[in-house]
């Protein structure tokens, strides 16, 4: 049974947080493109300030979605596509206000909310699904636990892929001559005031990676729990099982590869880029090209 | 200009059959090798999920071979339909695990040293560390020295920085195990304290536990089997090889010894979606088995309810709905009207709404005997162009849509299989203007073939359940061994392995306390930590601020 009023409300509700975050994210652009010609630290960042506020209000929105969809069906929302990139929207939002509480992740916040918005809006046109029940092999306890942690660990791996992005070209940067053309001298002038130096950024992509990946780790053993009950056997190579392991393995070789000397951290980085890769093959591809078990695009 | 010497003249140390051997064995285990290996295992792993494979669908192989002609025989000759058992795919996955395996009991034991060993003596200039910290106290170098110690003994003064450690604490009165002088004199006081140990063990903790999911994988194929056994309701299957229609067991199965155990199917109750629109339509919503079971031939029947997510267990076995079908029941006599058979037959679902294949086959007919092949229709509709189909799951519009045969069953007694007619000794029957026959019956029906051949009857409908059993005797072995790596991974990425050096200097009345740290891998909390340590320090000798 579905309540069709109350899952147009929570449309209703991405649709508004859509619009909270499109500001949010033009208020961020004009923050850091205002960062250049003024001395960092000690300039008033209004603009910054209204992008976290309208960043908290459209968590908000995004959160009551949610919620809303999940009464509509009467089940967590985490049975198809739309709901997926829904709830992963909704994690990288909390997890990004979460870290502002604790430190200054301002210059953050365009390559947050874009990234999130851009997702929003293939949820609600390409991969929307009408509020419906569950399939048998779905329902099940955990359909919370595994679906809920992978969900946010992809949302961990989003937030370290865009800093991940951010290292590169901060390195890149650095790593230009000193005596380029104007423009380039600027630009580099204007990055490397809004941006920290790509040494921290770096460790902090680090930092986000090495709390996703036994996150993921998790997500892989619990989906094979789930696989043991449902369908008798807890590893089968479903193309979904494949793509969740190569992922993991892509992450591991990243992991590896910061520990060992002779890997440039750039180099690993690009480990981490081609992980992230996966992770949308996983999601786009996997769920609506190739058959398997895990068929529940809802499309 | 090439300034190198010529090598010619050169005498190349040359490496012995032994000497290759450690060489060999140096490169397989180097990180280098490792790194490489388990990219090429994510390589390695994706054909898997483009292609096809055996042991998922056997049929979507042949599909593909049939529609595949030049490329398709190639790519199974390269493994592509069985890439989790091809040559190829085993290979990297046991060249990493003696890469592993290479890996971690060298580490081991040097851990197992380290663990037991004393922290290193405090180097001699603390600021060239890569955190350093210094400040001024009240108190003399001694008693100085002491309240460090003490503070780095009682972690909480530590705060929310120090988590899980305990630090190993070492100072100048303790001297070198080989005797070596104390220091105290040439060297003045310090103090050297080490934690985070754990993070190693967590670290081979997880290799090692890998090593154990590997291991019991392969427990399972070898003593693990499974079958599988289509059941129409009101049927019941005993836990025996002969009563599967497929069977599948690891090599080392004792295939006499299954548990004996019986289930039957009483009721399937099933539920499709009827409200919601688009792709959503007819998608499934219930399954539910209601079941009667024995463990044993002696034991009391148990009413049991077995549905997707809930197995049935007995012992170490487990039977699984998997599937579900229709079986139409069907009667066929011959022109006396005498019954010559009448049963259930199980039809396979081809598409989400069940259109449904399979054959009913007469052997008892004469002078030929009859085959019937085609569609069961659980909502039949008349398709322009794919003929009789079905626009619904559930049974809406019950048809039977057949075409007969007639002949030799089974030629030469091949085995083949049940839903299918192998029509090669075989010939169609047609109809008065010379069609083929095609037989169009709803329930209660009952159509007369041609030229006394007698009649078929279609009675009514039911059910059947796809049951999947697998016992698998490496699975709980498997969840420790993922469970233990997933433990050692957090304590590996969580846990910092720090080395904190404390030297005091006397200046005047007064002590200067210098901190050094020094940390393995990423460690942003360090400086924080040294700051802690001076605070606490400060704070407990009594100096004001």
């Amino acid at each position: 049974m579905t309540n069709e009023t109350l899952s147009q409300y929570a449309n209703l509700g991405v649709y508004s947080a859509m619009s909270v975050f499109t500001i949010a994210m033009i208020a961020f652009a004009i923050d850091l493109a205002g960062t250049a010609p003024k001395v960092s630290s000690a300039r008033p960042r209004k603009a910054a300030g209204v992008a976290m506020m309208l960043t908290r209000l459209g968590g908000l929105l995004l959160i009551a979605a949610v919620a809303m969809r999940g009464l509509s069906v009467h089940r967590p929302p985490l049975g198809n596509m739309f709901e997926f990139a829904l709830v992963g929207c909704m994690f990288v939002i909390v997890v990004f206000v979460a870290i502002s509480l604790r430190r200054d992740v301002r210059w953050l916040g365009l390559f947050v909310i874009g990234p999130v918005l851009l997702t929003l809006g293939l949820a609600i046109t390409v991969f929307y699904t009408d509020a419906s029940e569950l399939l048998p092999s779905l329902k099940s306890v955990w359909l919370v636990i595994h679906v809920t942690v992978a969900t946010f660990s992809v949302a961990l791996f989003t937030i370290a892929f865009s800093v991940t992005i951010l290292h590169l070209v901060q390195t890149w940067l650095e790593s230009q001559d000193r005596q380029d053309s104007v423009g380039m001298s600027r630009l580099r002038t204007t990055v490397n005031t809004a941006l920290p130096p790509a040494r921290s950024l770096d460790r902090t992509a680090y930092g986000i990676h090495a709390v996703a990946f036994p996150l993921w780790t998790f997500t892989l053993i619990a989906g094979a729990i789930w696989a043991e009950q449902a369908w008798g056997h807890y590893w089968n190579w479903d193309p979904k099982e494949v793509w969740t392991f190569v992922i993991w393995v892509v992450y591991a070789a990243y992991l590896h590869a910061r520990a060992t000397t002779g890997w440039t951290p750039r180099a690993a980085n690009y480990l981490a880029l081609a992980g992230y890769g996966c992770i949308l093959v996983n999601y786009m591809v996997v769920n609506v090209y190739f058959v398997g078990q895990h068929s529940y695009s809802g499309m | 200009m090439d300034t190198r010497p010529d090598e010619s003249d050169v005498t190349q140390p040359t490496l012995g059959p032994l000497g290759m051997m450690r060489w060999a064995w140096r490169q397989l285990t180097s990180m280098r090798t490792a790194l490489f290996l388990l990219l090429l295992l994510a390589i390695g792993a994706v054909p898997g999920s483009i292609w096809p494979q055996r042991n998922i669908d056997a049929g979507r192989v042949a599909d593909y071979l049939a529609s595949h002609r030049s490329t398709g025989p190639w790519l199974d000759r390269l493994g592509f339909f069985d890439v989790y058992s091809s040559s190829w795919f085993a290979a990297i996955y046991l060249l990493l695990f003696v890469s592993l395996v290479g890996c971690v009991v060298p580490r081991s034991k040097i851990h197992w040293r380290a663990m037991r060993a004393q922290p290193p003596r405090a180097p001699s200039r603390l600021e060239r560390l890569p955190e350093h910290g210094e400040i001024e106290v009240d108190g003399a170098p001694e008693d100085v020295l002491r309240v460090a110690q003490a503070v780095l003994e009682s972690k909480r003064v530590l705060g929310r920085h120090s988590g899980l450690r305990r630090w190993r604490i070492r100072s100048t009165d303790q001297p070198e195990p080989d005797g070596d002088s104390d220091g105290k004199s040439s060297d003045g006081l310090w103090l050297s304290a080490e934690c985070g140990y754990l993070r190693e063990t967590g670290n081979l903790v997880f290799h090692a536990a890998l090593i154990v999911v590997i291991v019991a994988v392969a427990v399972g194929h070898l003593f693990g089997w499974r079958g599988d056994r289509i059941l129409v309701t009101g049927k019941s299957f005993s836990n025996t090889i002969s009563a599967y229609d497929t069977f599948d067991p690891g090599p080392w199965v004792d295939t006499e010894g299954l548990s004996p155990f019986t289930v039957a199917v009483d009721r399937l109750d099933v539920t499709f979606e009827e409200r919601a629109g688009g792709a959503q339509r007819g998608a499934p919503r219930d399954f539910t088995a209601y079941t009667r079971t024995q463990i044993s031939p002696q034991a009391p029947q148990v009413n049991q309810i077995l549905k997707v997510n809930g197995p049935l267990k007995f012992g170490g076995t487990s039977v699984f709905l998997l599937g579900n079908g229709y079986a139409p029941v069907i009667t066929v006599r011959d022109a006396k009207g005498q019954v010559l058979m009448s049963e259930a037959t199980p039809f396979l679902p081809q598409d989400a709404n069940y259109k449904s294949v399979g054959a009913i086959k007469v052997s008892a007919a004469s002078p030929k005997q009859l085959g019937f092949f085609g569609f069961f229709l659980p909502s039949e509709y008349l398709d322009k162009n794919a003929g009789p189909s079905s626009f619904f799951p559930d049974l809406k519009n019950p048809a039977l849509a057949l075409g007969v045969y007639e002949g030799e069953l089974y030629p030469q007694g091949r085995p083949q299989s049940v839903y299918t007619l192998s029509t090669e000794k075989m010939t169609q029957l047609k109809n008065a203007k010379g069609e083929p026959l095609r037989l169009l019956l709803k329930p209660g029906q009952t159509a007369q073939l041609p030229d006394g051949r007698g009649s078929i009857t279609f009675d009514s409908v039911q059910r059947w359940a796809g049951l999947s059993i697998r016992y698998d005797p490496g699975k709980l072995l498997a969840l420790s061994g993922a469970v233990a790596a997933l433990l050692g991974l957090i304590a590996s990425l969580m846990i910092r392995r720090r080395r904190v050096f404390v030297r005091v200097r006397p200046v005047g009345r007064r002590t200067v306390v210098s901190i050094g740290g020094l940390a393995k891998g990423e460690d942003p909390g360090l400086g924080a930590t040294i700051e802690d340590l001076l605070r606490a320090i400060t704070e407990r000798t009594g100096t004001k601020v």
